[in-house]
């Protein structure tokens, strides 16, 4: 299969988006610059839900999404990600709070709030028997945007979707139904998109399409919510991540920040000589042998006021170990997310 | 107005009527026919006339309202209950769509339907039986009203559904009995008293009794009560759909 974006041959989705009238041709950097100091695209205060039966799947939450931003919402199963994106989209109604999308109250005011809305929801919901076009059609009537063949068909060319456009959605595959979701989601030209885990069930390589895809949104100002069980996906992908757990944002934060303020790094030294085991001065330190004793890795933490690195080499020059070479690394989103996790509860 | 969506669901409910062009026409159109050998075939030699009417005539307003209301509650509540089934409404909620417009043009759908649907059964009884309009203005009123009102119905038992079976319970259970002892094929002069009673709290007699007015200018009730027992209806089935959406009765969670 075709990337949707990086090949340059084919019109991809920036020109697409281009040609209607989305681009607001800034270079990137500008363009975040400005939008930064601009009000939240979407602000969200107090926002509850208990659903029928009392369940509580969402406790008080309080988010703004800077415009033009790619907001990953990183959350264990049950933790209220889908709830949420169901209630900024009029699915699902808040219990209390209030939520406005790019200024309009997305109840009083819903109809301007939603137009500027493209949904990609978890499951996989399609009609069966309608063809390709004929849904993506329907989705932008249903957004109130008048009929554009035009689009549509730079839409499903972008999404490799063009020549099954007369097909039954029933006779697709999963993946190409996912990205006949995304396609009626592009639809009526959103100026913020949902995308609710965009990526489960989806082969490495559409799933590598589909970042691209995101990435060149983004370059023509659409502000992008997703939401990922991949880690690393968030990690790749988005400018800030908020954890959710429990129906609580745990915290929201730059991904850069983020990594900084809660990594723990790691310190591997590549030894002369291999050891068998730590020397018992060392005893104090996290250290752990790696590959036959030939590497000594030593755990420490950034936030911490003394990370210990000095007073490390100085005892191992003492224990008169060598090394050879030296590198750190920061520790994965992963590692941040499931400490997180743990820690409360 | 969204004037945008309405059509895009308007044709879109169109379009699974053209799709499924057999059972949706063709197979009402094959029963009325039926309808007609049995009833008029065998019955009609016996009972030649009601009222100075041909039973086969006589019938052929009660067949077309008893395809219009099973009809249109069949398509108006498979139209909203199936994007419920397959979670398809998630982009009707998220739609910037009001729930007039959802119902404008889902109501719409079926009664459009319901009344092509009825034109055809008109000319398909045509070929069987000699027909005489009175009151042509009138008898579209009635088929517009009758199915509008029963696309209503139908579409307040399709978001009240949340199965297979509650979909066909009621037309089944309520609504053909109901059609069957509202008078298509006889007069309700011809019950003893006390059944003539039981049956005016049968709605379905006033909307059979008020068409057939318009085609032979003779009724078993009043014209005016057949109208205002449809209006009232009508209202009765706006106003439960307003209160749906306005609590958003299981749409939303
Ligand atoms: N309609 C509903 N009625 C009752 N409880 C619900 C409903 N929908 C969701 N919940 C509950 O609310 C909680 C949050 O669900 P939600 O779907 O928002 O989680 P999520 O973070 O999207 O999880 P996942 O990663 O599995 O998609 C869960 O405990 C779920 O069981
Ligand atoms: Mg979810």
């Amino acid at each position: 299969m075709r990337g949707f974006l990086t090949d340059s041959d084919h019109p991809n989705y920036a020109t697409v988006a281009a040609d209607c009238g989305i681009n607001e041709s800034l270079p990137s950097a500008e363009r975040f610059h400005k939008v930064t100091n601009m009000q939240p695209i979407i602000s969200i205060s107090n926002v509850s839900k208990t659903y029928k039966g009392g369940f509580q799947a969402l406790k008080g939450i309080d988010l703004d999404i800077r415009r033009g931003e790619i907001f990953a919402l990183l959350g264990p199963n049950g933790a209220g990600k889908t709830t949420l994106i169901s209630i900024i989209c009029g699915i699902v109604t808040a219990s209390t709070g209030k939520i406005l999308a790019d200024g309009h109250d997305i109840v009083q005011d819903y109809r301007a709030a939603r137009s500027k809305i493209g949904l990609v929801p978890q499951e996989l919901t399609t009609d069966a028997f309608e063809t390709v076009f004929d849904t993506v059609s329907f989705s932008r009537g249903l957004f109130g945007k008048p009929r554009n063949p035009a689009h549509i068909e730079k839409v499903l060319r972008a999404l490799s979707l063009w020549d099954k456009r007369n097909n039954k959605i029933m006779t697709l595959s999963g993946g190409m139904k996912r990205r006949v979701l995304i396609a009626k989601a592009l639809s009526h030209e959103p100026q913020i998109l949902f995308l609710d885990e965009p990526t489960a069930g989806v082969d490495v390589e559409l799933r590598r399409d589909m970042w691209n895809m995101v990435r060149d949104l983004r370059e023509t100002g659409v502000t992008i919510i997703l939401t990922t069980h991949y880690i690393e996906e968030a990690e790749e992908m988005a400018d800030r991540i908020g954890v959710i757990n429990g129906g609580e944002l745990i915290l929201v934060e730059n991904k850069a920040e983020l990594m900084r303020k809660l990594g723990k790094k790691e310190l591997l030294l590549h030894l002369d000589q291999p050891l068998t085991s730590i020397p018992s001065s060392l005893a104090a330190f996290d250290l752990h042998l790696r590959a036959d004793g030939h590497e000594l890795i030593y755990v420490y933490d950034t936030q911490s006021e003394r990370t210990g690195i000095t007073t490390l080499l100085r005892g191992l020059a003492e224990e008169g170990v060598r090394f050879r070479d030296l590198e750190t690394r920061q520790s994965s989103l992963e590692d941040i997310f499931i400490n997180l996790v743990k820690d409360r509860t | 107005m969204n004037i945008h969506a309405i059509r895009a669901i308007y044709l879109f409910e169109m379009a699974r009527t053209w799709r499924t062009l057999l059972q949706s026409i063709v197979s009402p159109v094959i029963s009325t026919s039926l309808y007609f050998v049995v009833f008029g075939a065998a019955i009609g030699s016996r009972i030649t006339e009601i009222e100075g009417i041909s039973y086969g005539a006589f019938i052929v307003p009660g067949l077309i309202m008893l395809s219009l209301l099973t009809q249109s509650i069949a398509n108006a509540s498979f139209g909203i209950y199936f994007p419920k089934f397959t979670g398809t409404i998630y982009e009707l909620l998220s739609a910037p769509i009001s729930f007039v417009e959802i119902v404008v043009s889902y109501v719409g759908a079926a009664a459009t339907k319901s009344i092509i649907l009825g034109l055809i059964i008109l000319a398909t009884a045509a070929l069987f039986v000699p027909l005489r309009i009175a009151h042509p203005i009138w008898m579209l009123v009635f088929l517009v009203l009758t199915s509008v009102t029963f696309s209503l119905f139908g579409f307040i038992i399709g978001i009240w559904a949340d199965g297979f079976e509650k979909l066909q319970i009621v037309p089944l259970l309520v609504i053909t009995p109901l059609t069957f002892l509202g008078g298509s094929f006889y007069s309700i002069n011809m019950l003893p008293p006390f059944w003539q009673t039981v049956t005016l709290f049968n709605p379905v007699v006033y909307l059979v009794s008020g068409f057939r007015w318009s085609f032979y200018d003779q009724a078993d009730v009043p014209i005016g009560v057949s109208v205002a027992m449809t209006l009232v209806f009508l209202s009765l089935c706006i106003g439960i759909v307003a209160w749906m959406f306005r609590t958003g009765y299981k749409l939303k969670s």
